[in-house]
């Protein structure tokens, strides 16, 4: 075959890519087609990739205003190492998306971010040294790897954040002015490296290096409760870096998928951000313990009650209606599988049993869904919480496990509290309230919830999976 | 250097008006979906961007061979890209399959 017909084969394979990107992404918006569409962008990913392996082709415009189709062949050895990368790559990834834990996947979605950005920053640069001359080539690879290293080492300390190991936001004293200026001088470096006409290995390296420390910077400060949205705008960061790499190819593809990810998530970040009532300003310029001097001298009135398990067990058995809200700590514990069967067992016993899922629930938004729906509990019974607030009133016993910020009145009485304004389930108008807690640490705003001090709540301290399955046990027993 | 971004503009005429079309399908793909599927979409979201491996296999493809740091870079490059691409993809997978009807 011509270089110019193989040419034309590999742009009608990214064009039908690109659709299978855009149709998949609007899949994925409805719970019917989602996995559909997941699966569709997923075969057209693969069809753009082999093309990309196989069909290596240059469309040089001649001076005469035609064009040249130039066909470059490596040799054997690059095929093999491209396989061996992508094999490695595969294997690895496919491996640990299957093998973790539902309650761990916010983390992966983070790091494998992150390795989207890591790869777009290293093709930039390598690629700097190819360009030097060329200054539109030299945007878009000093901006390619500026945003792909922030990407990724924003992403890893995302991922760190949520699993655990680093769980306080770390400030520097004026970490605002320090992340601003360090932003300014990269830019400025960047701009430099573009129009300096500089080609030397270690000032771009350099740049790379202080665009990684950028990540760090930037991710560092910000708070645990706030990694949903820090990685969904990572994410439109990654899909930027990528776009960039498109415009340095000329390559569609990479443009489309890049630029869709990009716009889709740079909105999805805003509507996460709407959902937890937080302006993303607030959000990177860290309101979140910025005023917790305040939040932590809230005057916490009355005492912590506790109740027992058979009593636990009285109550609801004997109620006409539960709600139970599910918090990150029940994902922890694994324990959605005992909470559907002690759902199912009350609806046995007569009793009504709905779930209040706040939109923030667990670590993502639709992350409590996710898990919930892995235990089979009805999707119906899942009610958002616009639809379940004006129902907390006429709700006798509501079941909080391991949820904390989430019902903290003060988000809505105290305006020194960090979380006010964020919209939360307003159990403290139930009759009842039983929260099952690990012990009376802070949630993760690291704030008091004035709920557990409330005279209708009874505490229901330990392991969520151990007190539902001792609950179910004792209401087993009265039947 | 502002010559040099007119002429830029000028000779990537067609690149930035498909790149502001792409911008809005990606806004309105993206609009009106319920919160529950906010952390499935990311993830999709985040398995597309993937496609930054088609340029590392271009970058690979096209160095010159006896570049090794270029060539050791360019490997580390697109296992990162694969695994972006396989991770992403299978653990979207796995969420979604939890929305399936019963």
């Amino acid at each position: 075959m011509t270089p110019d017909l193989l040419y034309h084969i590999r742009t009608v394979v990214y064009l039908s890519a690109s659709i299978t990107f855009i149709i998949g992404l609007k899949q994925m918006g409805n719970p019917a087609t989602a996995r559909r569409g997941n699966l569709i962008a997923a075969a057209g990913m693969i069809l753009a990739i082999i093309v990309s392996v196989f069909i290596n082709v240059k469309k040089i415009k001649l001076d005469n205003g035609l064009f040249d189709y130039v066909q470059s062949q490596p040799p054997a050895f690059v095929y093999w190492l491209i396989l061996a990368a992508i094999v490695i790559g595969t294997v690895i990834g496919w491996f640990t998306a299957i093998k973790v834990k539902l309650t761990r996947m916010p983390e992966l979605v983070s790091m494998f971010n992150g390795m989207g950005g890591a790869c777009a920053a290293l093709i930039g640069l390598i690629e700097f040294h190819h360009n030097t001359d060329n200054t539109g080539a030299l945007v878009a690879i000093v901006l390619g790897m500026i945003i792909g290293s922030t990407s990724f080492s924003g992403s890893i300390i995302a991922f760190l954040k949520l699993n655990g190991s680093m769980k306080k936001p770390i400030r520097m004293p004026a970490y605002n002015m320090i992340n601003t200026i360090w932003l300014i001088a990269m830019f400025a470096f960047g701009a430099y490296m573009i129009f300096g006409g500089s080609s030397s290995t270690l000032l771009i390296t350099l740049l790379f290096i202080s665009a990684l420390a950028y990540g760090i910077l930037f991710v560092i400060p910000i708070g645990g409760a706030d990694m949903p949205v820090v990685i969904s705008l990572l994410n439109s960061f990654t899909g930027l870096a990528a776009a960039f790499g498109g415009f340095l190819y000329d390559n569609k593809v990479m443009l489309t998928g890049g630029i869709l990810v990009g716009s889709a998530g740079t909105i999805l970040t805003i509507v996460m951000c709407k959902a937890m009532n937080r302006p993303l300003f607030n959000v990177i310029f860290g309101a979140f313990g910025q005023n917790n001097a305040s939040g932590d001298g809230v005057a916490v009135t009355g005492s912590i009650k506790d109740i027992s398990i058979s009593d636990a067990a009285v109550m609801l058995n004997y109620s006409k209606n539960v709600v139970i809200v599910p918090g990150y700590g029940l994902a922890v514990a694994q324990a959605q599988h005992v909470i559907h069967e002690l759902e199912v067992l009350l609806e046995s016993r007569g009793v009504d049993v709905k779930y209040a899922v706040h939109p923030v629930a667990g670590r993502m938004p639709g992350h409590m869904n996710v898990l919930l729906a892995e235990s089979n509990v009805d999707y119906s019974k899942l009610i958002e919480m616009e639809d379940i607030n004006p129902e907390f009133e006429h709700t006798d016993v509501v079941l909080v496990v391991g949820a904390n910020d989430v019902v903290n009145p003060a988000a809505k009485t105290d305006s020194s509290s960090p979380i006010y304004g964020m919209p939360i389930l307003e159990v403290d108008k139930a009759k009842n309230i039983i929260v099952n807690k690990r012990s009376m640490n802070t949630g993760y705003a690291g704030i008091e919830n004035l709920l557990f001090y409330d005279p209708k709540t009874s505490m229901l301290f330990g392991d969520a999976k151990k007190v539902l399955s001792d609950l179910v046990a004792e209401i087993k027993a009265i039947g | 250097m502002i010559d040099q971004i007119l002429e830029f503009i000028g000779t990537h005429e067609e690149m930035i008006f498909f790149i502001l079309l792409s911008v809005f399908v990606g806004v309105e793909v993206i609009s009106g979906v319920p919160a529950i599927l906010h952390t499935p979409l990311m993830s999709g979201a985040n398995a597309i961007h993937g496609v930054v491996i088609v340029g590392a296999i271009i970058l690979m493809l096209n160095l010159e061979p006896e570049n090794t740091i270029g060539m050791a870079l360019g490997f580390l490059a697109v296992v990162l890209g694969t695994l972006n691409v396989v991770g992403g993809f299978a653990v979207t997978d796995r969420m979604l399959e939890m929305f399936k009807k019963k």
